[in-house]
């Protein structure tokens, strides 16, 4: 099953490293991960999207806790969220397909924020599976480029993950 | 790996202000470390020429970084202390990487300084350059590169204190050279704490009760005891509780010692070369009681099989990732192996003393005297003859002629499980080997570390002519500390348990398993002007172990002409389950 951890971490070199190195050296899934720094500029917070059996997901959680650098970890999905995604899409804007982007633009509530000659640039943010849906539903041939920073997620109301 | 680089620091230190390498000799004695085991470089000499300038501690020079790791980690295996290793940058940090993978398999707490090129040059591809974090990363606790040299004292704090606490393991400081020549004034800190790092220690009271109520009604209860039980000095509580319970107990490879090998409720080392009485009991029991062990692959064999049996099991273990790693356990308690055993060891006197400790001993009684029928099938017995050397046979009177109390450090191999098997430990710390990384070579290092850290205790290094040959330049090393080393090499001309593998699965295809062209061992012994000694036949081998630990200040080194095929038994197959085990007697030793 499909899971996002949060965590907490130290803001120090090599923290990232450690969390990636742990994935690969004991097998686990990596669909995305994202890092930044948060409002107190010593934390970093990073939100991990992996997948795998119950066992699976209780074992990464335990690795991650076992980090020294790692100050804390939250399953997301032990409890209600919210999931959201950037996309940048640049898409073929040529004759038919200008007019045919900007309404799938406008259905996907994306926003077109670069107009060039032959091309738009849609923005797009939501869950995963919206931004699949997104890519899903555009002629293949008219995608010229994406790119996707991968999930951040955040608990809803009082779940709060902080030190 | 010397190397002299030309240096241009003319910094002059104030009254007040140290050297960053002044300050990390220091922060070494704030520790109390006995002994350093390291070798100099480039990057490191600052650091060597404060070491020149104190006598607060010992260096002692190997002739390999690897045989440093080793015998700091064996340093600490055999006395609870953290073992300390200093190499240098580039190839002295890679070559230390085997000895660090190994005591990380072990948890063994260990502090490693390293050098490395100056902060200007990280990155350069400088001379003697390579990335010491990266590279061992996946195999420490914990490592940290500092870059200010008022960051020493705080890391090294650390880094002691994240070594030796939770479940213990090495922490590496990589240490560019420019800061150890940096000034700056020495505060070593009163204690440390870190938010990231909380490891627990009492287990939950609620779980310990709900865990001896299981073993008190138990129909077969079992304990399994590993390596945590030695690490954590939890030894006495342990012998009190099978003690109180009157339950049989088996140990890992690991935990050999941490129960006394003499006691009747003890079965034997149980796993892939356990003994039939350990594994059937293992495979048979109702409640299982783990404690510090991890059910290794090594240990429970075939998983699947394993559990094909039902059974309840608890755990003790410091480590919550070790829990429910490989198998579901029923009964978690995560904490400190001896403050656990302590509580339970309180809560049974006080049931006891209210009558209200219940134990079902009838079937107790059953369950021992199923056990007794195992044990009759003799499992470890081996055919002795009167022309050849059996391997077993040396061990057998290793035991005898040390009263059992020396030190065994062990290599890697068939020799290794022979030793496992007749070299009955009554004590924790007295079984020094490589269980969970395999590593062959560090037997002799590990024989340095012991007896530098009990110079009047027996040492013997138990070993074959593969391993011994794998740093056997320690040799040199223990000739210029006279340390009085037994190497007792058990001489089949075989990579042993290679070829034994090759006998059983790959019909006796014994590809690059043959050691040819080995060394005069006696006269290589000789040549660094130790004993060497050479015994061919069974009768000798009493008469040779006696006189060669009569020489209590010689390094002496036996090779024993062993015979050639003789196998390692009783033994699990790769895939197999515990009670599917091949004994010595099914197959006909002969045969073979």
């Amino acid at each position: 099953m499909r899971h996002i951890i949060s965590l907490l971490m130290e803001n120090e070199a090599g923290a990232l490293s450690r969390v990636a190195g742990l994935f690969s050296a004991r097998g686990y899934n990596i669909e995305s991960l994202t890092v930044a720094p948060t409002e107190d500029p010593t934390l970093s917070r990073m939100t991990i999207v992996t997948s795998g059996s119950d066992a699976v997901i209780e074992q990464i959680i335990k690795q991650l806790n076992k980090l020294i650098d790692v100050v804390k970890v939250l399953d997301l999905n032990d409890g209600k969220f919210i999931e959201r995604e950037l996309m940048l899409v640049k898409v073929k804007a040529t004759g038919n397909f200008r007019e045919e982007m900007k309404r799938m633009s406008d259905i996907f509530r994306g926003r077109i924020i670069d107009v060039a000659d032959g091309s738009f640039t849609i923005e797009l943010t939501g869950s995963g599976s919206k931004l699949d849906a997104f890519i899903e539903s555009l002629d293949k041939a008219a995608i010229l480029e994406t790119v996707r920073t991968g999930a951040s997620g955040i608990g809803r109301g009082d779940r709060i993950l902080k030190v | 790996m010397a190397d002299t680089q030309k240096t241009t620091d003319s910094k002059q230190p104030t009254a007040k202000q140290m050297t960053g390498a002044d300050i990390l000799v220091r922060c070494l004695h704030e520790e109390k470390v006995e002994y350093v085991f390291g070798y100099p470089g480039g990057a490191v000499l600052h650091i060597y020429d404060a070491i020149f300038k104190q006598d607060g501690f010992k260096h002692i020079l190997v002739r390999h970084e690897q045989a440093a790791l080793h015998a700091a980690d064996a340093y600490s295996r055999s006395t609870g202390k953290v073992g300390v290793a200093l190499v240098t940058s580039g190839p002295g940090a890679t070559n230390a990487v085997t000895g660090i993978a190994t005591a990380y398999m072990d948890s063994i707490p260990m502090v490693i300084i390293s050098g490395q090129v100056p902060t200007y040059a990280i990155g350069e591809d400088a001379f003697q350059e390579c990335d010491t974090v990266g590279i061992t990363r996946p195999c420490v606790k914990h490592n940290f590169l500092v870059k200010d040299v008022r960051d020493i004292a705080a890391t090294m704090k650390k880094a002691f204190y994240v070594a030796a606490s939770g479940r213990p393991g090495p922490v590496l400081v990589d240490i560019p050279k420019d800061i150890t020549a940096d000034l700056c004034k020495f505060e070593y800190p009163e204690s440390v704490s870190l938010r990231s790092y909380n490891p627990v220690t009492k287990g939950h009271l609620g779980q310990i009760k709900k865990a001896l109520k299981l073993l008190a009604e138990a129909k077969r209860p079992m304990v399994y005891s590993g390596g945590g039980v030695v690490l954590g000095d939890a030894s006495a509580h342990l012998i009190k509780l099978v003690q109180a319970m009157g339950v049989p107990i088996t140990s890992t490879l690991m935990g050999l010692g941490g129960f006394p090998a003499s006691d009747e409720k003890f079965l034997g080392m149980l796993g892939m070369h356990g003994t039939y009485e350990a594994n059937m009991a293992m495979q048979e029991c109702d409640v299982l009681l783990a404690v510090g062990a991890r059910f290794d692959d090594r240990v429970i064999g075939n998983t699947a099989h394993f559990l094909s049996n039902p059974r309840t099991i608890i755990h003790i273990d410091i480590d919550p990732s070790s829990i429910s790693k490989r198998v579901k356990i029923d009964v978690p308690i995560v904490g400190d192996v001896k403050s656990v055993l302590a509580d339970m060891n309180e809560l049974i006197a006080t049931e006891k003393a209210s009558n209200q400790f219940v134990q079902n001993t009838t079937a107790l009684a059953a369950w021992f005297k199923q056990i007794e029928a195992w044990r009759s099938k003799k499992c470890l017995n081996f055919a002795q003859s009167s022309e050849v050397i059996k391997p077993q046979y040396v061990i057998q009177k290793l035991h005898e002629v040390t009263k059992g109390e020396a030190f065994v450090t062990s290599d890697v191999g068939q020799h290794q499980m022979w030793a496992a098997q007749y070299y009955k430990f009554n004590e924790p710390r007295r079984w020094i080997n490589s269980g969970g990384l395999g590593t062959m070579g560090v037997g002799l290092p590990y024989a340095m570390g012991v007896q530098l850290a009990h110079p009047n205790a027996q040492v013997a290094c138990v070993t074959g002519e593969g391993s011994i040959q794998m740093n056997i330049q320690e040799l040199s090393t223990c000739a210029q500390y006279h340390l009085p080393i037994k190497v007792i090499m058990l001489n089949n001309r075989y990579l042993g348990m290679v070829r034994q593998w090759q006998e059983f699965f790959y019909e006796n295809r014994y590809s690059e398993s043959y050691m040819d062209s080995l060394p005069d061992f006696v006269k290589l012994a000789e040549a660094y002007g130790h004993v060497g000694m050479q015994i061919t036949k069974p009768g000798d081998v009493e008469g040779a172990l006696k006189e060669a630990f009569d020489m209590k200040s010689r390094f002496v080194f036996l090779d024993f002409i062993t015979d050639q095929k003789e196998n390692v038994f009783p033994m699990i197959q790769n895939g197999k389950g515990l009670s599917e085990m091949i004994l010595a007697n099914d197959i006909g030793a002969e045969d073979l």
